[in-house]
């Protein structure tokens, strides 16, 4: 991967809200990252996990208690949120209800102090970019949740910042609108080449958008990488369990050298398994394995054995649940093909085969 | 068929007979408590005036009118304009005016500030807010009284501190009127005011800020617009009663410094010139009139779509 620069970096962040009552909530703990310059970085995580949170501290809504957030290097602390290069596509858009399409996207030019020329061509190619030119003189309220959404991209790229928020910008919308603006949304990103912050709780979402991701849970970022790294080797157990769908394997340690190990299972299957980096494993570990990444095979073929207790058809693909020997349920999931196979029966016994480096030993 | 017609043409009747029955409380309210008085009150500014007070019935005469605006020498019946009650209609406008200027500066911060609160303080402070509503008009206005008198609070402690040598004269003049009024009619413009901002959408105005708005232009471009609504309704509050305001120009601005409602009384008791206090009451019902429609067509012209 080519090396970078830095848009954004928080450096040790933590941020303490003052809770009901007494207590103290720990919104961001600890909290360390760096963002690239020209990438769609997203910060994805159940609600309440801070990645909001995060968001904001970068906005300058909201100050750390600890730590600092640098841009391009430089810390942006002392600076109020109208002074930072950085604009925001609010949840629920927050657009001006008093003024037209064309006002609420020529605001920032305007209070940037632009002259008039300029913040009207400005908007004649914005509102090209999201393709709403008819709309121009609408006023907010009268058109609709996608077009509110256009306008509100098309409000914050139209002062050209550095960095853009997104704060869940696709959560109101439905379905198909949603996958329309997520195609849209990667090609606004390609064309500008502005660094894109985006904060989701739908993996789906940071999965087909995101060149780089990061997990988030109870304050703390657990894992960042490109989708691939998240989805194939999950390195905590609430990475695997947050994003798609996997099986866990209890075993323990036989050895362990250079991002590899050989771990025991309870039926005393040996298989080999890939290791985070920088842990180096020992005792006993948890294991994942995706369920498409293992295959169905005869009792001799394969590394797994068990009883098939459970088949389910879900039109593309179908899902086998095998009660493995040692105890433990696991999924495999496979595609139907026009051919077919012949499905072996409920309650006989099946082998399962791991694809090489399926099998990934978790941080626990 | 006809049968039919009949029924619904019964029905119908008899629906419109049973509304006319259940609103005929209110209409009753509205003839003899608004309607009905105000035409007396027409009637009689069109009356000649009785020697003792009240009016010579059906005896027509546009005495009253005339003597809103004009004055006719006693001796020599020359005609000239009536000075004393333009000076005091004059002050009257600009008094209520400036009240309600006032109100809206000190009002603003004040609405705004509640408005932040969270939800359980904010009532406490609403609370506070109409406090002042539970003692007699008459009473806070004593008491407005016993703090600018020549030897009250503000005087006698500017004095003891040095910064006076003789008491500043604050009661009788029209700042002490306007103080007054801004006094007691700061709850009528906070309350609508705060209405308004309880319902501001307060990411628009991070939506502002993210968008490179100082605090002024936030509060200029998006906050004044958006709580336009509240302002339009607490300065028609303040305006009305500060224009035709009475005990407090009679208790702060003493005999000298009269307003509309203290010429009209003087008409109808002292003077006894009944058709000019009805005329002067109907003019001081077409002002608020005019005020009223201006205000209300500049802000639906300048805040049309929203609200």
């Amino acid at each position: 991967m080519a090396v970078s620069q830095s848009a954004i970096e928080a450096r040790r962040v933590t941020k303490l809200f003052q809770g009901a009552g007494q207590d103290t909530v720990r919104a961001l703990d600890d909290v360390s990252v760096t963002i690239r310059e020209n990438e769609f970085f997203t910060l994805l995580g159940p609600s309440g996990c801070g990645k909001t949170t995060l968001l904001r501290l970068i906005a300058g809504f909201d100050f750390p208690t600890e730590g600092e957030i640098l841009l391009h290097g430089q810390d942006i602390a002392p600076l109020p949120p109208f002074k930072r290069p950085v604009n925001t596509v609010f949840q629920n858009y927050a657009l001006f209800p008093h003024m037209t399409v064309a006002q609420n996207i020529g605001f920032g030019l305007e209070m940037l102090g632009k002259p008039r020329a300029e913040t009207e061509a400005r908007v004649s190619e914005m509102l090209k970019l999201v393709r709403m030119e008819e709309l121009r003189n609408r006023k907010t309220s009268q058109i609709s949740g996608g077009q509110q959404q256009r306008v509100a991209l098309a409000r914050a790229l139209a002062p050209a910042p550095k960095v853009l928020l997104l704060d869940e910008p696709l959560s109101a919308l439905d379905y198909k609108l949603r996958k329309d603006m997520q195609i849209e949304l990667k090609r606004l990103q390609h064309e500008t080449g502005i660094t894109f912050i985006f904060v989701t709780h739908d993996q789906e979402e940071a999965l087909t958008m995101s060149d780089r991701i990061a997990v988030m849970s109870k304050g703390k970022i657990l894992q960042v990488g490109s989708p691939h790294e998240i989805y194939d080797h999950p390195s905590e157990r609430f990475v695997a369990n947050f994003i798609g769908e996997t099986n866990f394997l209890q075993g323990e340690v036989e050895r362990a050298a250079k991002g590899l190990a050989k771990v025991k299972l309870a039926s005393g299957v040996l298989l080999d398994a890939s290791v985070p980096a920088s842990m180096v494993p020992t005792g006993k570990v948890t294991i994942v394995i995706r369920p498409e990444h293992a295959q169905l095979t005869s009792e001799k073929a394969g590394v797994l054995k068990g009883v098939l207790e459970n088949v389910v058809y879900f039109g593309t693909d179908t899902h086998f649940h095998v009660e493995l020997d040692g105890g433990g349920e696991f999924t495999v999931r496979q595609q139907n093909t026009r051919t077919g196979g012949t499905v072996p029966d409920r309650g006989s016994r099946v082998g399962i085969a791991v694809s090489g480096d399926a099998a990934q030993v978790l941080r626990d | 068929m006809p049968v039919a017609q009949q029924v619904a043409d019964n029905a119908r009747r008899n629906d419109i007979r049973s509304r006319w029955l259940l609103s005929a409380p209110a209409l009753v309210v509205i003839f003899f408590a608004a309607i009905g008085p105000l035409f007396i009150v027409l009637m009689y500014s069109f009356m000649a005036k009785g020697d003792y007070g009240d009016v010579k019935y059906w005896q027509w005469s546009l005495d009253g009118w005339f003597n809103v605006f004009f004055e006719r020498d006693i001796f020599d019946d020359t005609v000239t304009l009536a000075d004393a009650h333009l000076t005091i209609l004059w002050r009257s406008i600009k008094l209520a005016f400036m009240t309600t200027v006032a109100t809206l500066i000190f009002g603003f911060p004040t609405a705004y500030f509640i408005a932040t609160r969270p939800e359980r303080t904010r009532e406490l402070w609403l609370f506070l807010i109409t406090i002042p509503f539970w003692t007699n008009l008459l009473i806070r206005t004593f008491a407005i009284q016993e703090v600018i008198r020549n030897e009250g609070i503000v005087n006698t402690l500017l004095l003891k501190l040095g910064v006076i040598d003789r008491p500043i004269q604050l009661m009788f003049t029209d700042f002490a009127i306007m103080l007054g009024m801004v006094y007691i009619y700061l709850p009528l413009m906070v309350l609508p005011l705060f209405s308004s901002m309880e319902r501001l959408d307060f990411r628009l105005i991070e939506a502002g800020y993210d968008l490179y708005a100082s605090k002024f232009q936030v509060l200029r471009r998006i906050i004044v617009p958006l709580v336009k609504p509240g302002i339009i309704a607490g300065s028609i509050l303040v305006f009305i009663p500060s224009l035709g305001a009475y005990v407090t120009p009679r208790v702060l601005g003493g005999g000298k410094n009269m307003m509309l409602g203290n010429l009209i009384d003087l008409q109808f008791g002292q003077g006894r010139n009944w058709p000019l206090g009805s005329a002067l009451s109907i003019t001081l019902m077409a002002i608020v009139m005019v005020a009223l429609l201006v205000y209300v067509r500049n802000a639906s012209k300048s805040g049309a779509g929203h609200g």
